[in-house]
C-alpha cells in the first residue's frame, strides 16, 4: 500500500514538473528559433525527397540545390558556417506539419505559396525562389504536342499533398474533360508508374517535370508540352509566431537575390568591401548595421555571399548546368527582362 | 519521525476500511489519466493558439475540390470532405472484404495442404508460407503493383477473355450489367435467402427429430437461382450488357470506356494482402486441425463415416475452436495492413482522407483522430463479429 502511494506521489511530481517546464519554454521570447538553432549548433531544414536542381542527395548524403542553399544561407547568417544544417526529407504530405509540430524550423521544399496556406495553418511564406507553373509531360510517340488535344479518359499520374491535385480538376474540368487521377504519396512512384505506362500524362510543375525526367528510363522520349496551366510561386516557409526568425530566412534569401543584382558573387565578395557604390559595402558588412535587428554580427550577408554564393551561381550550379532548365525564363533578375525582385536592404 | 508515523497512520487507516483501500489507488489512477489527457489538450490548444490555427470539423461540409480516382459511390471534387472521407471508408472496406475473403479461402487450402499425406502437396503449401510470411508486406505490395505494371499490355494490345473483358496496365476492363426493373431481382434474391434460412433450420430440426437429412444444400442453390429467374420473367425484368470499347485518343494513346474498371492498384494490394495473410491463417488451420485428438478421427472413421464427413463433421468444428481467435487478430492485422495502399495510390481512407484531404486543409488533429477513431471502430467490429461467432460455435455445456 505505501509502496503504491510513493508510486503515485513521484508520478504526480514529475507530471507537475514537466508542465511548468513546459510553460516556461513556452513563454514568448525574442526569437526563440534563433536562440534554440544556435544552442543545437545546426538548422534544421526540410527538404523534398529527391527532386534534382532544388534537393536532391548524391551517393554520400550530401544535398545540393536552390532550395538547399536557401538553408545553407540561413546556417551561414545564423552559425557561421553553411555547411551546419541538418536536412529532414520530407514527403508533400508531411511537409507542413514536420513544420507546425517544430521538427524543423525552416521548409524549402518546392512549396507553393497560397491564400490557404498562408492564412490559414500556421504558415509564414516568406518570399520566392522560383517563379514556376505546373505543365504536363507525355511520350513523345504519342502524337500529343498540345494541351488542347487531351480528350476525355487520359489518365494522369501526380503526387497527393500538392496543389497540383486541385489546379488538374480546375484545368480539366473547364475543357470538358474527363480524367483518371492516380495519385501517388512519393514521387519515386510517380515517375515508376508513368514510366511502366500506366498514365498517358504526368503532371506537376514544370520545374518538377523537368527534373524527374532524368529519372525516367529514357528521357528522350518525352516531351513537356508548351502550355502552363497555373502559378506556381515557390518559396522558403517559417512557423508562424517568430517574426524575428521569418525575417532572417526572408532576408537570407533576398540577400542572394540582391547580391547577383549587384554583382557580388562568392569570388569577389571579400575585394568588394572597397567598392564606391554603399549599396554593395552595405550587403558585405562594410557598412551600416544590417545584422544588429535580427541579433546577428555584421558579416552574416557577406558569409551567405562568400560560402553559398549569390542567386545566380546557386542556379547555374544546381539548375542550368545539370541540365534541368539551362533558361532562367521568369527566374532572371527584373533588370534583365525576368521578375525577380526583391526589396532593397537597407 | 512525523511523517512515518503520519504514514503509519495512513496505512492503519486503510487496512481497516477495505472498500476505501480498494477505492483510493483506482481514483487516484483515474485522476492522472485525467489530468494528462487534460494536459495534453491543453498544450496542444495553447501551441495551436500562438500559431494562429484553429481547432473545429467545420471544414467536413467544404467543397473539397479535389477527385479520386476510383469510388464506389457517386463522387466528384464539388461534393465535401465529408463524402470525400467516405470515398476512402468504402475503398478500405472494399479491399480489406476482398482481401479476407480471399485470405481466408487460401488460407484454409494452404493449412490444409500442409498436413496432405502428399509430399509434393505438403512440401509446396510449406514453402509459399516461409516465402510469402517472411517478406515484409510493402515490399510485396510494390512487387505485385510493378511487376504486374510492367508484364500488363497497353489498352491497344489488352489480354482479351471473351470479348468481354481486357486485362490491360490501366487496370482490368468488365462488363457492366445495366438492369431494368431491378428491385424486383433484389426482393426476389432477399426472398430466397429468407426462405433458404427457414429450410435450413427445418432440416436440422428434422434431423435431430428423426435422423432422416434433407438436401439443404442443393435446395438452397436452387432456390437462389430460381426464385430471381421466374421472378424477373414475371417482372419484366430485361438486363444488357455495356461492354467495354477500345477508343482512340491520339496516335498511341488508347484506353477502353464504359463497362467497370477493375485498377491495377486494386488488384495489386488485394493479391498482396491475401497472399500474405493467407500464410498466417494457414498456419492457425493447421495448428487447429493439429489440435484435435488423434482419437476422434480415428473414432469417426470406425463408425463408418466417410474422410470427408470425418473432416466436415468430426474434425473442422472441434478444429475451428482453436482457429477462430488467431484469425480474428489476421482480419483485424490486414484491414489496418490496407492503409499502405497509398504507397501505390489505391485510394483508401489514409491516401484520400489522412493524406489529400489532411494537406489541402491542414487539419492535421481533427483528421487523423477521425482516421484512428475509425480504425478504431472497424477493428471493434470485426472483433465483435468474430467473438460472436466463436460464441457460436464454442462446446455447449448441457
Amino acid at each position: 500500500m505505501l509502496k503504491t502511494l510513493k508510486t503515485l506521489v513521484y508520478l504526480l511530481t514529475s507530471i507537475a514538473l514537466l508542465v511548468s517546464f513546459e510553460t516556461g519554454a513556452m513563454a514568448a521570447k525574442k526569437s526563440k528559433t534563433l536562440k534554440k538553432t544556435q544552442k543545437m549548433g545546426y538548422v534544421r531544414c526540410g527538404v523534398s525527397q529527391g527532386l534534382p536542381g532544388f534537393s536532391n542527395a548524391d551517393a554520400s548524403g550530401n544535398w545540393s540545390g536552390v532550395d538547399v542553399d536557401v538553408c545553407r544561407a540561413v546556417a551561414a547568417a545564423t552559425l557561421g558556417d553553411s555547411g551546419k544544417v541538418k536536412f529532414y526529407p520530407l514527403s508533400a504530405k508531411e511537409r507542413f506539419t514536420a513544420l507546425t509540430s517544430g521538427e524543423i524550423d525552416v521548409l524549402s521544399r518546392n512549396t507553393t505559396w497560397t491564400l490557404s496556406r498562408d492564412a490559414d495553418i500556421g504558415l509564414t511564406f516568406v518570399g520566392v525562389n522560383f517563379y514556376d507553373g505546373q505543365g504536363f509531360m507525355v511520350r513523345k510517340g504519342s502524337g500529343i504536342t498540345s494541351t488542347s488535344q487531351f480528350k476525355s479518359g487520359i489518365s494522369a499520374c501526380t503526387n497527393i499533398g500538392t496543389t497540383t491535385e486541385l489546379n488538374m480538376r480546375d484545368f480539366f474540368n473547364s475543357k470538358g474533360i474527363k480524367y483518371e487521377p492516380v495519385a501517388f504519396e512519393k514521387a519515386d512512384e510517380v515517375v515508376a508508374a508513368y514510366d511502366a505506362g500506366r498514365c498517358d500524362t504526368y503532371t506537376t510543375d514544370k520545374s518538377g517535370l523537368a527534373a524527374q525526367r532524368t529519372k525516367l528510363s529514357k528521357p528522350d522520349d518525352h516531351i513537356v508540352l508548351p502550355e502552363t496551366i497555373s502559378k506556381e510561386p515557390l518559396g522558403p516557409v517559417v512557423r508562424q509566431g517568430d517574426s524575428v526568425w521569418e525575417d532572417i530566412v526572408r532576408w537570407s534569401l533576398n540577400v542572394m537575390i540582391e547580391a547577383e543584382e549587384y554583382g557580388i558573387t562568392s569570388a569577389n565578395a571579400d575585394s568588394m568591401k572597397s567598392s564606391e557604390n554603399p549599396a554593395i559595402k552595405r550587403l558585405v558588412g562594410a557598412e551600416g548595421e544590417l545584422g544588429a535587428a535580427f541579433g546577428l554580427d555584421n558579416d552574416w550577408s557577406l558569409r551567405i555571399i562568400k560560402q553559398v554564393g549569390n542567386y545566380g551561381e546557386s542556379y547555374k550550379r544546381n539548375i542550368a548546368d545539370t541540365g534541368i532548365l539551362p533558361d532562367r525564363g521568369p527566374n532572371q533578375l527584373w533588370t534583365k527582362g525576368g521578375i525577380l525582385y526583391v526589396p532593397p536592404a537597407r | 519521525m512525523k511523517i512515518k508515523n503520519f504514514n503509519l497512520g495512513l496505512g492503519n487507516f486503510l487496512d481497516n476500511n477495505p472498500k476505501l483501500s480498494n477505492f483510493l489507488p483506482q481514483a487516484v489512477t483515474l485522476f492522472a489519466i485525467i489530468f494528462i489527457i487534460g494536459f495534453f489538450t491543453f498544450n496542444a490548444q495553447t501551441n495551436m493558439d500562438t500559431r494562429g490555427i484553429d481547432f473545429g470539423f467545420g471544414f467536413l461540409s467544404q467543397e473539397s475540390s479535389f477527385d479520386i480516382q476510383f469510388s464506389l459511390i457517386d463522387y466528384d471534387g464539388s461534393h465535401s470532405y465529408a463524402k470525400a472521407y467516405l470515398v476512402g471508408l468504402l475503398n478500405t472496406l472494399l479491399v480489406s472484404a476482398v482481401g479476407i475473403f480471399f485470405a481466408t479461402v487460401l488460407g484454409v487450402i494452404v493449412g490444409i495442404s500442409r498436413l496432405s499425406s502428399n509430399y509434393l502437396i505438403a512440401k509446396l503449401a510449406e514453402i509459399y508460407v516461409e516465402i510469402f510470411r517472411n517478406i515484409p508486406l510493402l515490399l510485396q505490395i510494390f512487387f505485385w503493383y510493378f511487376a504486374a505494371l510492367r508484364a500488363l499490355p497497353l489498352p491497344n494490345e489488352a489480354i482479351t477473355f471473351f470479348d468481354v473483358s481486357f486485362l490491360t496496365i490501366k487496370g482490368f476492363f468488365i462488363p457492366k450489367f445495366v438492369w431494368t426493373n431491378f428491385p424486383v431481382v433484389f426482393y426476389s434474391f432477399v426472398a430466397a435467402i429468407v426462405s433458404i434460412v427457414f429450410i435450413y433450420i427445418y432440416g436440422k430440426r428434422k434431423q435431430e427429430a428423426t435422423g432422416q437429412r434433407i438436401p439443404v444444400f442443393f435446395i438452397s442453390i436452387a432456390l437462389l437461382v430460381i426464385l430471381p429467374l421466374v421472378a424477373s420473367l414475371l417482372g419484366g425484368v430485361s438486363v444488357e450488357l455495356e461492354t467495354p470499347l477500345l477508343v482512340q485518343q491520339s496516335e498511341t494513346i488508347f484506353n477502353f470506356k464504359g463497362g467497370i474498371n477493375i485498377i491495377p492498384e486494386l488488384m495489386a494490394l488485394a493479391l498482396a494482402l491475401s497472399l500474405y495473410t493467407a500464410t498466417f491463417i494457414a498456419e492457425c488451420v493447421r495448428a487447429g486441425i493439429m489440435g484435435v485428438g488423434k482419437g476422434q478421427k480415428e473414432a469417426a472413421a470406425s463408425i463408418g463415416l466417410t474422410p470427408g464427413q470425418v473432416l466436415k463433421l468430426v474434425i473442422m468444428p472441434q478444429a475451428l475452436r482453436i482457429i477462430i481467435p488467431p484469425t480474428t487478430n489476421q482480419y483485424l492485422n490486414l484491414t489496418k495492413n490496407s492503409s499502405l495502399a497509398a504507397a501505390i495510390a489505391y485510394p483508401d481512407l489514409v491516401l484520400v482522407f489522412a493524406g489529400t484531404a489532411m494537406m489541402q486543409t491542414g487539419r492535421a488533429i481533427e483528421i487523423v483522430s477521425i482516421t484512428m477513431l475509425t480504425y478504431l471502430s472497424l477493428s471493434i467490429a470485426i472483433s465483435i463479429f468474430m467473438n460472436w461467432y466463436n460464441k457460436k460455435i464454442a462446446i455447449k455445456e448441457k
